[in-house]
C-alpha cells in the first residue's frame, strides 16, 4: 500500500481511507480507494438499499465570479457549452458539457447558480485543461479553483434521513437544488442514479463530517469500483471512456442535456464551440449513437470490445462494460452506427474470440430515483 | 495440496489431480461473476488458458498447470461462480486432470511455500 508512485497526491482523508481498509490505487494522479474490505459488490449493493459515502475530493471545484454582472458571466459560459446557462435559477444545478470546435466533449460538469457567482465541479482528470481553458475563453469572469475543500457524496435511499440527522434541512431539497448550509454547500445529486447529495465542505472539517456520516446507521465507506458499476447501470457516462473529445453530445446521446434555446430557433442558438456540427447533428441525426448494450450470456462485455451485425459487419464498439451487481447481469454501453441504435438491435460482441450475441437496449439499466 | 505460482492449487484425489485457484488469487479478483470452463475429454499443454474468470474487476485466465487431459470439470460454477470467493479450496474446485506422471507435482509448492511467496 506505501508503494504508490511518488508523484501521486493524497487526499485530505487519506488517513480514514487506510483506517476502514481502503485499497489504495492511483485514479487520476490521486491515490483513491478503490474499494473497502466489504468489497466492490456488497459496496455497490449496500449503496442501493442503505446509503454509500464516497470521497470525491479528486473532482475539480471552481468558482466563476463575474467581473461584470451574473447576467455577463452566465452569456459567457453559454459561450462554451450547448447548454442554458442563463435560465438556470439562483439555488438550481445543472449538467453540462464543454465542447471543442469540432463539436467533440471536452469535459462533462455540473454546474451552480449561486447568486452573485457559478460554482461548478468537473473531473479530476480534466481540471487543468478546464481551468485553462475557462480562463482564456472568458476574460471578463474570475476563474478560481477551490483547492480547501473536500468533496463527498452520500448516495442511496438511506442519505436523506442521515444527512439530515447531522446537517438540518437538507430533506428539504429536492433533485438538483443547492443549499449552503453553514460551511457545507449541498447539492442534491449525485452520480449513482441513486437520491443523494454531494457535499463540499473545508478540508480541515471533513474528515470528522465523514467519520460523523459513518457513525449514522446504514452509512458504509464505497469505493471507485462500486462508484463506476453504479454509474454504468445508472446509464450515466464516464469522461475518457465515453464521452471524449471526439463525440459530439448527440453522438453521446447527450441532447437532453441541449436545452431549447441553444438550439436551432431557439433563443439564444448556437454560439459555441462546435455548434454548426452539433446542430446539424441535432436536425439531420449523427452518424453514431451511444448505445445500452445486454449481453445476451453471462460473458462480461467490457470496453474495447467491437461490435457487428448479424451479417459481420462492424457498427461500434463498446465504451464501457461490467457486471451490473444490482441488475445481476453484465451491462455495457457502447458506440454503435445509427442504423443499428435502434432498441431491440441484435448485436455479437467479440470476447476472446468468440462473438456472443448481445442486444441494444435502453439506459438506465436501474431506474433512478432521483427526489424529483 | 500443491500450489503454483500462478495461485491455482492442486489436489491429488485418486489418480486425478484436482485444480482450482487459492484464496488469496480469490480475495486479489473479487467478487467472481463469471466462469467459462473448458470442454471435458480435451488434452491440454502446461501454460494452456484452459479457464476464464471474470469478476467485477476484470477477466482472467485460468492456465493449465501441467501437460494432461482435462477428464471433468466443475459446472456448478458456472451458475453460481461466487462459489469461487466463498469456498475456493473446497467446493469451487475447476477442473480435474488426468497425468502421465503424478510425480511432476514434485516441482510445485507446499502450502509453507506459497505462504512465504503471498506473505
Amino acid at each position: 500500500m506505501a508503494d504508490l508512485d511518488e508523484g501521486l497526491k493524497r487526499l485530505g482523508l487519506h488517513d480514514l481511507h487506510v483506517e476502514l481498509g481502503g485499497k489504495m490505487v492511483p485514479f487520476a494522479g490521486y491515490e483513491m480507494p478503490v474499494q473497502y474490505p466489504a468489497g466492490v459488490m456488497k459496496e455497490h449493493l449496500h449503496t442501493r438499499s442503505a446509503a454509500g459515502l464516497f470521497d470525491v475530493s479528486h473532482m475539480g471545484q471552481v468558482i466563476l465570479r463575474p467581473k461584470a454582472g451574473m447576467e455577463a458571466l452566465k452569456l459567457a459560459f453559454e459561450g462554451l457549452m450547448p447548454v442554458d446557462v442563463l435560465g438556470l435559477a439562483e439555488g438550481r444545478q445543472r449538467y453540462g458539457l464543454l465542447t471543442n470546435d469540432r463539436g467533440g466533449i471536452l469535459d462533462d460538469l455540473m454546474f451552480t447558480n449561486r447568486g452573485d457567482h457559478l460554482y461548478v465541479v468537473v473531473n479530476a482528470a480534466c481540471k487543468a485543461e478546464d481551468i485553462a481553458h475557462m480562463t482564456a475563453m472568458m476574460p471578463g469572469v474570475s476563474v478560481e479553483p477551490v483547492t480547501d475543500r473536500a468533496l463527498l457524496a452520500l448516495q442511496g435511499p438511506g442519505a436523506e434521513a442521515a444527512l439530515e440527522a447531522i446537517l438540518p434541512g437538507v430533506a428539504a431539497m429536492w433533485f438538483m437544488d443547492h443549499r449552503v448550509l453553514g460551511e457545507v454547500w449541498v447539492s442534491r445529486s449525485g452520480y449513482t442514479g441513486e437520491d443523494g447529495f454531494e457535499l463540499s465542505l473545508p478540508m480541515a472539517g471533513a474528515e470528522g463530517f465523514a467519520r460523523r456520516l459513518l457513525a449514522q446507521p446504514g452509512v458504509a465507506p464505497i469505493g471507485l469500483g462500486a462508484r463506476d458499476s453504479l454509474r454504468l447501470e445508472a446509464g450515466l457516462c464516464l469522461y475518457g471512456h465515453d464521452i471524449d473529445t471526439t463525440t459530439s453530445p448527440v453522438e453521446a446521446s447527450l441532447t437532453w442535456a441541449i436545452q431549447k434555446s441553444r438550439r436551432m430557433d431557439g433563443a439564444r442558438a448556437g454560439g459555441f464551440p462546435g455548434a454548426e456540427r452539433i446542430l446539424q447533428e441535432l436536425a439531420t441525426g449523427p452518424e453514431r449513437r451511444r448505445v445500452g448494450l445486454a449481453p445476451d450470456g453471462r460473458a462480461p462485455m467490457r470496453e474495447g470490445v467491437e461490435l457487428f451485425a448479424a451479417d459481420g459487419t462492424p457498427v461500434g464498439h463498446v465504451t464501457s462494460g461490467g457486471f451490473g451487481p444490482s441488475v445481476n447481469a453484465p451491462i455495457a454501453m457502447g458506440y454503435v452506427a445509427s442504423h443499428f441504435a435502434a432498441t431491440g438491435t441484435a448485436l455479437e460482441g467479440e470476447v476472446r474470440g468468440k462473438r456472443l450475441p448481445v442486444t441494444v437496449c435502453d439506459l438506465p439499466f436501474q431506474p433512478t430515483t432521483y427526489k424529483r | 495440496m500443491k500450489f503454483t505460482k500462478d495461485h491455482e492449487w492442486l489436489r491429488v484425489e485418486g489418480d486425478l489431480v484436482v485444480v482450482g485457484i487459492t484464496e488469496h488469487a480469490a480475495t486479489q479478483l473479487g467478487d467472481v461473476v463469471f466462469v467459462e470452463l473448458p470442454e471435458p475429454e480435451t488434452m491440454v499443454a502446461e501454460g494452456d488458458e484452459v479457464c476464464v474468470i471474470e469478476s467485477v474487476k476484470a477477466a482472467s485466465d485460468i492456465l493449465a498447470p501441467v501437460d494432461g487431459e482435462i477428464v471433468s470439470v466443475n459446472t456448478k460454477l458456472v451458475d453460481a461462480p461466487a462459489l469461487v470467493n466463498e469456498d475456493p479450496t473446497g467446493a469451487a474446485w475447476f477442473f480435474k486432470m488426468r497425468l502421465d506422471d503424478l510425480s511432476v507435482l514434485d516441482q510445485f509448492m507446499d502450502e509453507d511455500e506459497y505462504q512465504d511467496l503471498i506473505g
